[in-house]
């Protein structure tokens, strides 16, 4: 350590008190995402019209969110990384809400 | 590409990142970083972005497949019927205890434990090689029965599914073409999603050396902690692919 | 010397100045220490040769288009090779020089320094993206040379994925290459700002270049990808024909436009928003005065690349989307205007009571002022829908993104050039002639694309070799001004390179500016810093600055 040390350099997340995620978290982790990977295959199987895709993506999301948190320690993690994180997703949303609006408003017509 | 100022070792420039950290003396700490702990977030926050232009890469694909999806509905549940849901369910969690793995393979790095580290790593990449033959397997199915997406395309199981045993409405035949776009995308999204496992595999079997080798389990955890970063998020693509493709529209037909 | 009213150079006395006898530049001999330096400054210096070399190549295919256009008549060449001039410009100039040119050349070698690190974050992966850019670099001269490629630089579908027979995919290809590089220079310089920064320096006190960069970086990390899916996509599409853009197949070819589009219009926003950087650093240097409203522009850079990502559809409003959707992309276009004009007029503050001389770097920047305005203005113009069925896909466009690249960022890449020439090269720019060259690229900028305004209004289409001869007159006077303008920047290449064995020692602050990159000597030591400085200071501090000079001492390097 030198003196000339920033903190603001180092935010001090989980390797600040160095966290360990332990295996135990990790197995509940893994049983979760094998559940709902038979759910999600369980509820294409089921008719719920509209709801289908919804769900499915839903789903999708959840184990995605759970991977995120805890495989890639994320919830232990800075709040500049979570921001980095929830920039990357913001964007991508951007792109398809955005390119959707052209589709979705060619079928109202002109004016 | 060889990036020969690294001199020990070639690597991709995914690995670039947490890779160049490599020192021949321990502690692998970097003259330009003041502090350890400094060039281990440096790391794993340059590796973020690395992902977030992935996130970035695989969705113009996934507004590809949104669209095409909403505008040849028909076509796209007809060849998503086509997929093996037991194989793409093994396959899901295959990948998913893959990812198990290695997220013990950073913890075995955390906590020291060379011995377990290697077990770790091998076993992460086992059920990643069990992921790409599934792959193939899958791949070869589609070869054989002409659904590849090109010239040799054949529609005839979408015009006349009865013909072939299939519980399908049969399409009209413009809109049987279009499978051929569903495919398309299948092809594209899963095979540039296995182009990042097959990369990843062989980042693997090089870090599963240097683990052996000691270079992980003195406190130096950022190189394993990084490629786990990779690797889940090469999942999560994963996770998304599997309803989008296999379970469009799975109802019992009447 | 000591500074005159009309100047503020002030150098040391050249009988008895030196250069440091140790640099980044001495500090390792040999070819191989160049081409495997982990150096932040001698990644720059790879980096300013190797653009400079593809601005000449640009350059020399703007000058083959401009000739063919003297005539109306379609006579110089045939269309598909004046097709390969246009494209190869296109690309040329906004991949391998304008994306890269501030960013990799300014941005790699005072970025630290004005931090107060020792390097960037990954040096490493900063030369692996100087080796990219050279693949990608290669690549693309190699498509040229096997026959070029003739879509303009927009690789529009269903042209480039269906009609036509060239060398699209090698093109594409290099261009893909050439994203990663930017990628990871962007990559590094947002880690390095959040991680790196020397105690003290806060996110406020860091000068405005840092500011611009940091926004630009956001842009290349989270826009490049969409490119180069979209490239895949193209290559894929002409390689297999699977009709992801093929209407006969049931593919959308504005889809390919959407994708593209969705990159290429935050990459104009790379492209100027660090040489607005270098704008307000010289602009208050040379005004001896504190860039006025530093948070507005500060913030305002980010909004730039906020905003940047929500307006991409205005360069399609005559491809087939919706009015709809036209309607809110244009409303958008009208917002993301606002902030640029914000940094405008801060700028004219800044110039407001401030102590004005006109060095060169003080020339390109009142030049970029005057034409960035006229630039912007005229994409405020395009952006209403009105305006833009009739002027877009003319010569209006051209002209309007010429006025913003060339007479912006260009102006604003030389400003920079020449302010930190004496930092990084350690001497001074011959000042007349220097003034000579800047003076004749203003004269012949805006003979060549004045005229081009006139010309899209009238109706003349871009991308074409033959027009109506009444628009001859107009035409001529454009290549004249091309001439000019090329002599312009032929100047710079000879009395830069004059001044690297001939030019005077210029010493650790020639120009008495603030920031961190004075305070060290010129060239810099390899490590950049002696000791890591600690800031308790505002950026653009000049009652600091004048106390520091005060009390210090000169020693001879």
């Amino acid at each position: 350590m030198t003196e000339y040390h920033d903190p603001s350099n180092v935010v001090n997340p989980e390797h600040g008190e160095h966290h360990i995620v332990t295996p135990a978290i990790y197995m509940m982790v893994f049983g979760t995402l094998l559940l709902f990977t038979a759910l999600t295959v369980v509820a294409a199987y089921i008719d719920l019209g509209v709801f289908n895709p919804i769900v499915a993506l839903g789903i999708a999301s959840f184990k995605a969110v759970v991977v995120i948190l805890f495989f890639m320690h994320v919830k232990y993690q800075s709040r500049l990384v979570k921001l980095t994180v929830g920039a990357g997703f913001f964007t991508f949303l951007v792109l398809i809400t955005m390119t959707l609006s052209d589709y979705i408003s060619r079928a109202w017509g002109l004016w | 590409m060889d990036n020969a100022i690294v001199a020990t070792h070639p690597h991709t420039h995914e690995t670039a990142v947490h890779a160049e950290h490599e020192h021949v003396s321990l502690p692998q700490h970097r003259h330009h970083f003041e502090t350890e702990d400094q060039q281990r977030e440096a790391a794993t926050f340059g590796m973020w972005l690395f992902l977030l232009t992935e996130i970035m890469f695989f969705g113009g694909m996934f507004f590809a497949y949104l669209l095409y999806r909403n505008w040849y509905y028909d076509a796209f549940v007809v060849g998503s019927n086509q997929l093996s849901i037991p194989l793409g369910t093994a396959n899901t969690a295959i990948l998913i205890t893959s990812g198990f793995f290695m997220a013990l393979a950073v913890w075995a790095a955390e906590v020291k434990k060379r011995g377990l580290l290697v077990i770790f790593l091998i076993l992460t990449t086992l059920f990643g090689i069990a992921f790409i033959g599934v792959k193939a397997d899958e791949y070869h199915e589609k070869w054989e029965k002409h659904h590849i997406p090109g010239a040799s395309f054949d529609v005839a199981e979408f015009v006349n599914p009865h013909a072939y045993g299939l519980k399908e409405q049969p399409l009209a035949p413009d809109m049987a073409q279009k499978v051929q776009i569903y495919f398309f995308l299948y092809f594209a999204m899963t095979g540039m999603h296995a182009l990042h496992m097959l990369i990843g595999l062989g980042l693997l079997g090089w870090l599963t050396w240097r683990a052996y080798r000691g270079e992980f389990s003195a406190g130096y955890v950022a190189p394993i902690e990084n490629f786990g970063l990779y690797w889940h998020f090469v999942d999560i693509v994963w996770l998304f692919l599997f309803p989008l493709l296999y379970l469009i529209n799975r109802h019992p037909l009447h | 010397m000591s500074a005159t009213s009309s100047t503020i150079v002030n150098l040391p006395d050249q009988r008895t100045a030196r250069l440091p006898k140790r640099n980044y530049i001495n500090n390792e001999d040999g070819l191989l220490s160049w081409l495997f330096t982990g150096d932040h400054k001698r990644i720059a210096i790879l980096y300013l040769i190797s653009i400079t070399f593809f601005f000449f190549v640009g350059g020399a295919f703007a000058g083959l288009i401009r000739l063919e256009l003297l005539t109306p008549q379609p006579d110089l060449v045939a269309s598909d090779t004046y097709n390969k001039f246009f494209s190869m410009h296109g690309i040329i100039m906004v991949f391998l020089f304008l994306v890269p040119s501030v960013p990799a050349t300014l941005g790699n070698f005072l970025m630290p320094i004005m931090l107060g690190a020792r390097d960037l974050a990954f040096p490493k992966v900063n030369l692996l993206s100087w080796y990219l850019y050279w693949l990608g670099g290669l690549v693309i001269l190699g498509a040229m040379v096997m026959g070029g490629v003739d879509t303009g630089w927009t690789f529009t579908t269903p042209l480039s994925t269906h009609y036509l027979n060239t060398h699209v995919v090698t093109a594409a290809m290099g261009v893909f290459i050439l994203g990663f590089s930017s990628i990871f220079t962007g990559l590094n310089f947002i880690v390095t700002i959040h991680r790196m920064r020397a105690p003290g320096m806060t996110w406020f006190r860091m000068p405005l270049f840092v500011w611009s960069h940091y926004a630009a970086s956001i842009l290349m990390v989270l826009g490049t990808p969409v490119l180069a899916i979209t490239l895949v996509l193209v290559a894929l599409e002409r390689l297999v024909g699977i009709g992801v853009f093929d209407p006969t197949k049931g593919g959308d070819p504005l889809l390919f436009q959407h994708l593209f589009w969705f990159y290429s219009h935050p990459a104009v926003y790379i492209m100027i928003l660090p040489g607005m950087g270098v704008i307000s650093e010289v602009i208050s240097t040379f005004s001896r005065k504190r860039v006025f409203g530093y948070t507005a522009v500060a913030f305002s850079s980010v909004a730039i690349a906020l905003f940047g990502f929500f307006v991409w559809a205005h360069h399609m409003f005559i491809m087939g989307v919706s009015n709809y959707s036209a309607l809110v992309f244009s409303l958008l276009t009208m917002l993301v205007a606002v902030p640029s004009a914000i940094k405008i007029f801060n700028w004219a503050f800044t110039l407001q009571k401030g102590s004005i001389t006109f060095e060169t770097p003080m020339m390109y920047a009142f030049g970029f002022l005057g034409l960035f305005t006229i630039g912007g203005m005229t994409g405020v113009f395009l952006g209403a829908l009105g305006m833009d069925i009739h002027l877009t896909e003319t010569y209006f466009i051209v002209a309007h993104f010429h006025f913003v690249m060339v007479g912006g960022m260009l102006m604003a890449f030389l400003a920079g050039i020449h302010f930190w020439w004496p930092k990084m090269t350690g001497r001074m720019y011959p000042e007349s002639l220097s003034k000579l060259a800047a003076v004749t690229t203003f004269i012949g900028f805006n003979l060549t694309f004045l005229p081009q305004f006139i010309l899209g209004y009238l109706g003349m289409p871009r991308r074409y070799h033959a027009y109506p001869p009444e628009f001859q007159v107009l035409n001529v006077l454009s290549t004249a001004g091309a001439t000019v303008l090329g002599v312009g920047y032929m100047l710079p290449l000879l009395y830069l390179g004059w001044s690297l064995k001939y030019g005077a020692i210029a010493g650790n602050n020639p120009w008495q500016a603030t920031g961190l990159e004075w305070q060290i000597q010129s060239p810099p030591l390899t490590e950049n810093f002696v000791e890591i400085p600690v800031i308790d200071y505002e950026a653009y501090d000049y009652e600091w600055l004048a106390h520091k000079t005060a009390n210090e001492v000169t020693t001879v390097g």
